[in-house]
């Protein structure tokens, strides 16, 4: 373990160093934050790095239907320069002014069921808007979890928890490459953020308070005139017990619309997994594959109704072969809670 | 004991080079990640091992080169990260050349969105026995424009070796396909032409498909010619579900529902099943729910091919293989059409009306036959041999 860490500090002073005379460059027409080598260079946080609290102007937000990431943890920040504001749209990613973060910090409990033993953060990714569009940066933090840094190539580390129901766990984590960020924060060839569309922020918080009411009121979005949270597009919550119609597309929206959209990066299959499909050949079901290869596991269809075991989507889901695997980035793991919804989802079709 | 310390040097030696593998694939990648438009990248000759894809996104004028196809030899056969071997996307300008890819989980190298491509002197492979676990393409460039496809050869894809999707203005040229599915895929496609490629030993040497269901509705405006495409009798490993799993081994060239495609002066030899086949999309039997899609060939000319003899038994491992089998024994025509037709473009003598024409001519033993099957694949129809009706010229 302990070589490993040295392997990998020694990669990152390597990229450290490339990638310092690589950005240099860009810092002259960047408005906003610039980039920074290391994550405490930002004043995201306020008092220690790891506890993870918004300085002022940092804004924390939940989202509906999370992407599940290998069951990591997230804990979730926009930044946003002062008196600046989102631009509300109702159903794409919010605009963001030139100088605006979204910031996503990946961590592990070391022990689920006790939150009180303390956490791992693995890395804290962020999205910076700059005048020429976004940048995607991946921090790696370091052991003491005091500080975390630029890493552009990638890694992988090992990580170990305990899950809820008292399972060890223990995989490689990777964190991705910033080519890989784009391969799924992609519109048409363009970078944009994913998590924050309304459908996804609509939502209730602890106080009861409604998310998108909230950002109003801090003054960081003006909400279109007479919006009303309970007739405006929502996600379910999928981790909630509910209607499974409902909740399994939303799980898709939030896994797989991001790429399987027209203007995605699966534009090139057809398939359409956004909560507003409505076309049954769009979806998948009944629907022949067009470049699954060994994907397809042998079975004709991506949605059979009635029968998960010969639709290729929950083939896909199932399986952790990168060249079967979907989504095919983001995970090593299976997320054998979606996998159950989405062949329930399934069986109940007709 | 004493075999301790040996074992102690070699397990060094391995970490180390695996370590090595790591550092280069990595330096690899950041260069990918940082590079300038303009940048030439030079890939160090050796064999190296990566574990996760090689990608480069929204770059212009950039030359990935090694140091020749024996020379620089990626491997991709512990991967754990990532769908491709290589991948490039939303991208101008980019050739790549003179290297070895190798034994990639999905495809090997997927260019997507690229405007100005080209590949060449690329070996792009999955090495032992051809099998089903194979990824899907060696050359797979899909949505892109400008694409040059040269002195490349593809072995061992479970779908195709070199496959290009929805994409425009195509040169497939000086290639070698062999031992995958489909040698060479022209799919939902304008204006490719492929031209001096031999296309060997795979299930189907060369195909032009229009499918339903894409983004990219129509291809067409296609030309094959002066190709070598001889005994692709190679058994159809592709995992079931797949479009290619339909083509029976033993085809040669294959028209499906494309308009505009032109196959001239190729030689094509001992091809066991269906030396050239125009085929509709109903022959495949899946559901049509794509409304905007053509399921008919139109525009086929067929001409100038020398034909080999052949007296080769077909497949009996597809229903049209036993078809032909039961309707020809050993003697398959050469030229084979399934006669299904759209209803609209025919004139009242039951003629394609010239805008929709099919014509063969001047082919060296260019025997042929319409199978006259129906939408429901059904063959009820008498076969007729007579080729009058497509004795013109496009």
């Amino acid at each position: 373990m302990t070589a490993h860490y040295k392997t990998f500090g020694l990669l990152a002073a390597l990229t450290l160093l490339q990638a310092s005379t690589g950005f240099k460059k860009q810092q002259g027409n960047m408005g906003g934050h610039g980039i920074n080598q290391r994550l405490s260079e930002y004043a995201f946080f306020t008092g220690p790095l790891a506890d993870l609290q918004p300085a002022p102007g940092v804004f924390p937000y939940e989202v509906n239907a999370p992407l599940f990431s290998d069951y990591a943890e997230k804990a979730r920040l926009i930044s946003l320069p002062p008196g600046a504001k989102m631009v509300y749209h109702p159903d794409a990613s919010f605009e963001y002014p030139v100088g605006a973060a979204i910031i996503k910090n990946f961590f592990y409990w070391h022990d689920a069921a006790h939150p009180e033993k303390g956490r791992r953060i693995i890395e804290t990714r962020v999205l910076l808007k700059e005048t020429k569009g976004w940048k995607a940066l991946a921090y790696i933090w370091n052991r003491e979890q005091t500080d975390a840094v630029l890493e552009v190539a990638g890694a992988t580390t090992p990580v170990t928890w305990q899950t809820a129901s008292g399972k060890k766990q223990e995989f490689a984590y990777t964190v991705p490459n910033v080519n890989q960020c784009k391969g799924c924060h992609s519109y048409d060839g363009q970078f944009i953020p994913i998590g924050t569309t309304s459908r996804q922020l609509n939502l209730s918080l602890p106080n009861h308070e409604n998310q998108l009411v909230a950002f109003q009121k801090w003054g960081i979005l003006d909400l279109p005139e007479g919006f009303d949270p309970a007739t405006s597009p929502y996600l379910s919550d999928y981790r909630k017990p509910g209607d499974t119609e409902r909740a399994a597309r939303a799980y898709l929206d939030g896994n797989c619309a991001h790429c399987h959209n027209p203007h995605g990066p699966a534009s090139t299959s057809g398939m359409f997994l956004g909560a507003e499909v409505q076309d049954p050949e769009q979806l998948g079901i009944r629907k022949p594959p067009v470049a699954a290869g060994r994907g397809s596991g042998n079975r004709k269809y991506g949605i059979v109704p009635g029968k998960p075991s010969e639709s290729i989507l929950l083939y896909r889901m199932e399986h952790n072969d990168p060249g079967i695997r979907m989504p095919e980035l983001g995970r090593q793991l299976m997320h054998e809670e979606g996998v159950e919804l989405i062949k329930n989802w399934i069986r109940e079709m007709n | 004991m004493k075999y301790l310390l040996p074992l102690f040097v070699l397990l060094c030696w391995k970490s180390s080079l695996l370590l090595a593998q790591a550092e280069l694939e990595k330096q690899i990648q950041t260069q990918l990640i940082l590079a300038e438009d303009g940048a030439v990248i030079e890939l160090p000759a050796g064999k190296i091992v990566l574990s996760n894809t090689l990608s480069l996104d929204a770059k212009r004028d950039i030359v990935i080169r090694g140091a020749g196809q024996d020379k620089t030899i990626l491997s991709f056969k512990n991967q754990s990260q990532g769908a491709e071997g290589i991948k490039i996307t939303n991208a101008q300008n980019i050739v790549l050349e003179h290297f070895t890819v190798e034994d990639s989980k999905g495809d090997l190298i997927k260019t997507q969105s690229v405007k100005g491509l080209v590949f060449r002197d690329i070996t792009a492979r999955w090495t032992g026995k051809p099998k089903a676990s194979n990824g899907s393409y060696a050359l797979y460039p899909v949505q892109c424009q400008t694409v040059r496809i040269e002195r490349c050869t593809a072995i061992g894809a479970s779908d195709a070796g070199i496959y290009v999707g929805q994409s425009d203005s195509v040169w497939v040229t000086e290639c070698v396909a062999k031992n995958n599915v489909a040698g060479i895929e022209i799919e939902n496609t304008t204006n490719a032409w492929v031209w001096k490629n031999q296309a060997f030993a795979n299930t189907g040497g060369i195909l032009v498909f229009d499918l339903p269901d894409l983004l990219k509705k129509r291809g067409g405006h296609v030309k094959v010619y002066d190709n070598l495409i001889g005994r692709n009798n190679y058994k159809n490993f592709a995992p079931k579900g797949n479009i290619v799993g339909k083509v029976p081994p033993g085809t040669g060239v294959m028209i499906l529902a494309t308009n505009d495609v032109e196959i001239y002066q190729n030689k094509i030899w001992e091809n066991k099943t269906a030396s050239t086949a125009i085929m509709s999309y109903y022959i495949t039997e899946n559901p049509i729910k794509d409304t905007a899609y053509n399921p008919y060939p139109s525009n086929i000319y067929i001409h100038d091919n020398i034909y080999s003899e052949g007296k080769r038994m077909p497949t009996w491992k597809s229903k049209l293989g036993f078809i032909f089998w039961w309707k020809f024994g050993k003697k398959v025509p050469h030229i084979l059409y399934d006669g299904i037709q759209n209803p609209e473009w025919v004139d009242t003598n039951g003629r394609l009306k010239a805008a929709y024409r099919i014509c063969i001519r001047q082919n060296e033993n260019g025997t042929f036959a319409n199978i006259r099957a129906d939408k429901l694949g059904l063959f009820k129809g008498k076969i007729s041999k007579n080729i009058g009706p497509y004795d013109c010229t496009l």
